[in-house]
Formats: C-alpha cells, structure tokens, sequence
C-alpha cells in the first residue's frame, strides 16, 4: 500500500538514482523536463478528455443522446476531434496584427502550463515547491488577461475586441474576491506554500473552517476561467465567440486547451486549499484521492453551467464589486476575530 | 451620447449570426456595450410568395403557404384555405373542421415552444432549449405519422383536410396532452424561476401599449403588452366559438412577460386540444369540392390568429383557376418595427433577447 501511495515519488526517486549524485544539475534538470512533459500531457489530455465529458454531462443534463457513435458509447469521440482540429486550416485573416494575433494563444497555453507548475498533485508531487506557491500561481494566472484581450485586439474584427474589453473587465473584477477568498486560509496556515497548506489540513478540510471562502472562490474561479453563467467573454449569441472570432483550426485549440486547463488549475487549487488535497480515508492512495476530488469541483462547475444562464456584463461587475468583494472582506475579518479568540483560548489554557 | 475621443461602434448582425434566428440582419450602432441605433434589413428569405400564388391553382398554393411561418405551417394554410372557401361559400364537414383545429393548434403550441426554447437559448440556456425541443418533437411525429411531413405537413385541403388521421394519432395525441404540464413546471423552475434568467428579462425591452398598438402589433406581443385582442375570439374563424379558452394577457410589457405569456398560450391550446378530443365526431373529413377549383368573380380578405400574430390573406379571383393577386398580411412582419422602436439605451445582451421575445419567423418577414 505504500509503495503504491508514493508510486510517483519512487519513480521520481529511481531516475534521481540513476546519477552519480542524486542532487546535481543534471538530475534537476532531467527531473524537471520530464515532470514538465508529464505536465503538459495531463493537461492536453485533460483538456480532450474534459471536452467529451462535458458534452456528455451535458446532454445527461438536458436529456439528449450526445456524441455516441465513435467507440463505446462514443467514448473514443476526443480522438476524433483531435485529429480533425490537428487537420484543420490554420487561417490568419488579412489585415490582423500577425505577430499579436499567433502569439496571444501561445501566452495563454503557456501561462496555464506556468501555473501547472506549482500545482501539488499529491504528497511530494509538485514540480516546484515553491514558498510562495499560491501568489505566484494568482499572478502568473492573471497574465491570461492579457492573452484574452491581445487575441480580442489584434483580431481586427469588432466582435473579437468586446470580448476583449469583457474580458478585462470581468477577469480583473473576479481576481480581487479570488485572492481575498483564499486569504483566510492563508491565514490561518500562516503560509503561501501550497503543499504545506495541504499538510495543515490532515485532520480537518479548511471548507469547514472556511466554508463561506469556498463557496466564493468557486464562484470566482468559475468566472475567471469564463464559464457559464459568466463566459460573457464568449458570448456565443452575442459577440460569436469574443476574442476567438478569428481563430480557426489548432490555435483555436489552444484556446480550448488553454479553457480546460485552467479548469483543472482552478479545482487543484480549490481542492488543495479548501478540500483536504491527498488526504482521505486509508483505502485508496492519496493522488488517487486529490484526482477524485478534483473530478467532484469539476462537477460541480459543469452542473452550475449547464443549469444557468448566462448573467448580463452590467449585473456581473455589480456583483463582483458589490457582493462577492464585501463578503470576502467579512470572511477575512471573521477569520482574523477566530484566530484571536482560539489563541487567547490556547494561551488561557495552555498556559 | 459620445465622449470626445471616442466614436460610435457599428456593427453588421446578420445574416449569419447565432442569435438572429434565421437570416435576419441588423447594422447595429453601439456606445460601447449599450445600443443606440438599430436598422433592421429584411428580404434575404424573400421568395415572391405572392407572385409565385398568380401563377398556380388554388390547391397548387397550399404547400407554398406552409412555407411562411415554417415552425407553425399548419396555421398559415388555415387561413389560406379559409379564405378561399369563403370565396367559394363552402361547408366543411364536422370532422375536418375538428382536425384543423387540431393542427393548427398543435402548430401553435410547436411554435411558442420553439420562441421559449430559443429565447433560453439566447441568454446560453442550453438546457431548458433541449427540453422545449424534446417536447416540440412528439408534436413533429404527430404530423409526421399523418402527412408525412414534418414541419410543413401541407394537410389542409380547399373543403377540409387530405385524409384522416392514422389510429394511432389519437392515443399519441392524448399521451402528449396528459405529459404537457409536468413538462411546463420544468420549463417554470429552469428557465422562468431561474434568478439570473428573471434578472435579464424582467423590466427589459419594454413595449408600452400605446406604442403597440400605434405599431400595429398584434399576436403574444401586444398582449404583453396589456391588450386581449385575440382573433380567435375577436372574430372567431373555423369552429374556435365551440371552444371554452381564456385569452391570456399580461402587463409587465417587458421580454420576460413576452416569453411567459408564450407558456400561458400553450395551456390555452391544451385546453382547446382536450375539448376538441373529447367532442370530434366521426365522418367525412372532405367536402364536395368540383375537381377543379374555380371561384367565382370577386375577393375575399380573411384573417386569423397565427402564432405570431395576425395573418390575413386577401384574394382577389377573376373566375379562373389561378388567383389574380394574392396579398399576405404577416404578423411578424409588421412586429419587426417594434425593435427599433424599443432598443435604445440597451445593452448588446439585451439586443438579443428582446430580438427573441419578438419570436419572428424570417419565413413570414420576407415572405
């Protein structure tokens, strides 16, 4: 049981033994590549396998069949599309800014692989253990912006610059409640690091002691990675599809990698911080347990999408600004009141 | 109202567009986000319909008027051949007229299912647009199972209806009508009872009654708006004063009374479709027509309540089998104006679902 609870740290570890020295250069460096490779394949297999699930969740929810001709019950459907958007026309159109217009999916994809980086998948299965894990991954998440509006810009095309401009909007309004949601257990933990975070929660899940901050960084994360009923960026029956007009064949699929992938980020983060991370009862080894929590927050956030409808841009800010801010803002004052009383408490009767 | 610096934003919605529902384009003026100016441009469904009836028989014509309001066919041929038979002063058999009603009713409840389904659909309701469309496809196999046709099931005939319905029409029909309300309370607790649905419809687009009835709107949309006007009861047509049904109307005069109002209908049609099951007789379902229509010298204008408002046909015979001229009046052509007339101040998302709470067919626009 142990050896299959750290199955991906002995591996990690055997190919560490394969140099002379364990810690030198080149098993970090060989490590790292490997881990990254690793990184990227579970994001673009994530991001196909999430595609077919969401459409199949979707039509269980709207109660029609789905895709259902390709393997069994149409499972094998991700392999198709794959292949048809790796065959697809790669069309720039004329008159776009060539050089904003190839680069804004590629920052988008690399900015979701950053974030990936710092991500805990389980117990030592971190690609970097960085101390400052949860601002790095906030700021490096909210380059994404930038990506959404440089597409929306060099487009040229009038749809693709509102989806731009919503795009800025939205995503720098739902940062701020984002970052304060996750303060409180910042707070409590007195750490950024995201595997000591983890760590603290052995006993007990921080949703309990943090149930308000979770249900605002769910609904939060759901804007920021623009999904029903917050995906004004893509407003299909509005601006077509924002920023992504324009974009055709695998670039477009960047975009949709880049979608999914922050999908799983965000249920990472919401499972390490609020959900416990690897722990869980003995029977099943911990990556097992994280990667069953992160499909439950995946879930949940397809359920919420494909039984809302999409929110007006003037009532999103509103209530950003004005319900999900002031509440985070209790949620901190409230936490720090707890911290006190439980420390005078301990210093009462400890002392 | 610009700031210096900045410029007003048009842009071209339509013909291929996701939310214009068909091939219906708008030059679209923005402030930003918010609509100041909408132009509707009309005529890229137009196929002459009213030149192409000038140059066919009276019955040659009815499959072209299925054509006008595609979602709703059979309502469209009802008046066509309503017309045409009080021109000719013809008697319909009991039966057929039952049948008709029937249809026409189903038709209307199709269509007020597909204006629910795709006004969810505009505000990214995927889901309540499914169930709508479930519900929508029994109703298609009805007509399917009976002429053949789905959308356009070309049924009525001058004199009554082509044949009669198979035996399992019935039971069919009435399995429908029993599963119909638990189906509307999931469209309520969806899509109406839906926060974030009710907070972008509610108080959105308004319609004020002065304004429609200056407008000439007619059909779900002026009653809306505050005013039961309703041909059916009006002016009854066909056997519709048999039937015991209320005219719904609302005042909210906004998107969400629009689309609710729709639902409201539906109940009525069930109403009618129960009595009309219950009460028709057996018999002929076609009258003594000669085999060549020919009516006699003069014109007729004749008009009913189609789905999405009022239809009249005028025509006008000079005593050979083709129709001299034939004048369609469509109620979606004439609700088209109401959207320039309500929209600014508006925001973009707002633009698409007052354009679907108008619930226009382009077939009946350009004709």
């Amino acid at each position: 049981m142990d050896a299959f609870n750290n199955l991906f740290v002995n591996i990690a570890a055997a190919i560490r033994g394969l140099f002379a020295d364990s810690h030198s250069l080149g098993a970090d460096l060989t490590i790292n590549i490997i881990v990254f490779i690793l990184l990227f394949l579970i994001m673009v297999v994530a991001a196909l396998f999430l595609s077919l699930v969401e459409r199949k969740f979707a039509h269980w929810v709207s109660q029609r069949p789905g895709p259902n001709r390709l393997g069994p019950h149409g499972w094998f459907q991700f392999i198709a599309d794959a292949v048809k958007m790796l065959g697809k026309e790669d069309i720039t159109p004329a008159n776009v800014d060539k050089f904003l217009f190839k680069m804004a999916p590629m920052i988008l994809v690399g900015v979701t692989l950053m974030a990936f980086g710092v991500l805990p998948f389980g117990k030592g299965m971190v690609a970097i253990n960085l101390d400052l894990g949860i601002v790095y991954f906030l700021a490096v998440s909210s380059i994404s912006t930038l990506a959404l509006l440089m597409a929306g810009w060099a487009s040229n095309n009038k749809y693709s610059l509102l989806g731009g401009l919503r795009a800025v909007a939205q995503m720098i309004s739902y940062e701020i409640p984002l970052l304060f949601s996750l303060l409180g257990v910042v707070m409590i933990t007195q750490t950024f690091n995201l595997s000591s975070i983890v760590e603290a929660q052995k006993s007990v899940p921080f949703i309990f002691l943090q149930p308000l901050a979770f249900v605002i960084y769910l609904i939060a994360g759901i804007a920021e990675t623009n999904r029903a009923p917050f995906d004004q960026v893509q407003g299909e029956q509005e601006i077509v599809a924002g920023p992504f007009t324009e974009y055709s064949g695998l670039r477009w699929g960047l975009f949709m990698l880049a979608e999914y992938g922050n999908v799983v980020a965000t249920s990472v983060i919401a499972v390490s911080m609020f959900l416990g991370g690897w722990y869980g009862p003995e029977f099943l080894p911990g990556w097992l347990w994280f990667i069953l929590k992160i499909w439950l927050v995946i879930f949940l956030m397809m359920w919420v999408r494909w039984t809302f409808v999409r929110m007006r841009i003037d009532h999103l800010m509103h209530f950003a600004w004005k319900i999900l801010l002031p509440l985070s803002l209790v949620n901190i004052f409230l936490t720090g009141m707890g911290i006190y009383v439980y420390d005078q408490l301990i210093l009462r009767i400890g002392g | 109202m610009t700031i210096e610096g900045t410029q007003e934003y048009s842009i071209n919605m339509g013909p291929q567009h996701p939310s214009t529902h068909g091939v219906f384009r708008m030059v679209v003026h923005l402030d930003g986000e918010v609509v100041t100016k909408v132009e509707p441009k009309i005529g890229y469904l137009h196929r002459g319909l009213e030149k192409m009836a000038e140059s066919r028989t009276y019955t040659q014509f009815i499959p072209y008027t299925d054509r006008l309001d595609y979602l709703a066919g059979p309502h469209n041929s009802l008046g066509y051949v309503q017309a045409v038979e009080k021109l000719m002063d013809l008697e319909v058999p009991e039966r057929a007229e039952y049948l008709r009603v029937i249809f026409a009713e189903l038709g209307r409840i199709a269509s007020h299912l597909v204006m629910i389904a795709s006004g969810s659909l505009d505000i990214c309701g995927w889901t309540p647009w499914s169930y709508c469309f479930r519900d929508r496809e029994r109703i298609l196999d009805l007509f399917e199972m009976t002429a053949g046709n789905r959308m356009t099931p070309n049924y009525f005939r001058i004199g009554g209806v082509s044949h009669d319905v198979p035996d399992e029409f019935m039971p069919a029909l009435k399995s429908f009508l029993d599963d119909m309300p638990e189906n509307m309370e999931e469209y309520l607790g969806i899509f109406f009872g839906n926060e974030i649905a009710q907070s972008r419809m509610k108080s959105v687009g308004i319609l004020p009654k002065e304004l429609a009835e200056n407008l000439l709107i007619t059909g779900a949309n002026l009653r809306a708006s505050g005013v039961q006007y309703d041909i059916r009861k009006a002016e009854p047509y066909g056997i519709y004063d048999r039937f015991d049904f209320n005219i719904p109307v609302l005042y909210g005069c906004d998107t969400y009374d629009r689309h609710l109002l729709r639902l409201l209908e539906i109940q009525e049609s069930i109403k009618i479709l129960r009595q009309a099951l219950r009460d028709i007789p057996e018999g002929p379902v076609m009258a003594k027509v000669p085999k060549v229509i020919k009516p006699p010298i003069g014109k007729v204008y004749h008009r009913v309540e189609n789905p999405k408002g009022e239809m009249g046909w005028y025509i006008v015979s000079n005593g050979t089998t083709k129709p001299a001229r034939v004048r369609i009046r469509t109620g979606a052509f004439v609700n088209v104006q109401m959207l320039s007339a309500i929209i600014a101040g508006w925001k973009i998302q707002d633009l698409v679902t007052i354009f679907a709470s108008m619930d226009l067919v382009l077939g009946e626009v350009d004709k």
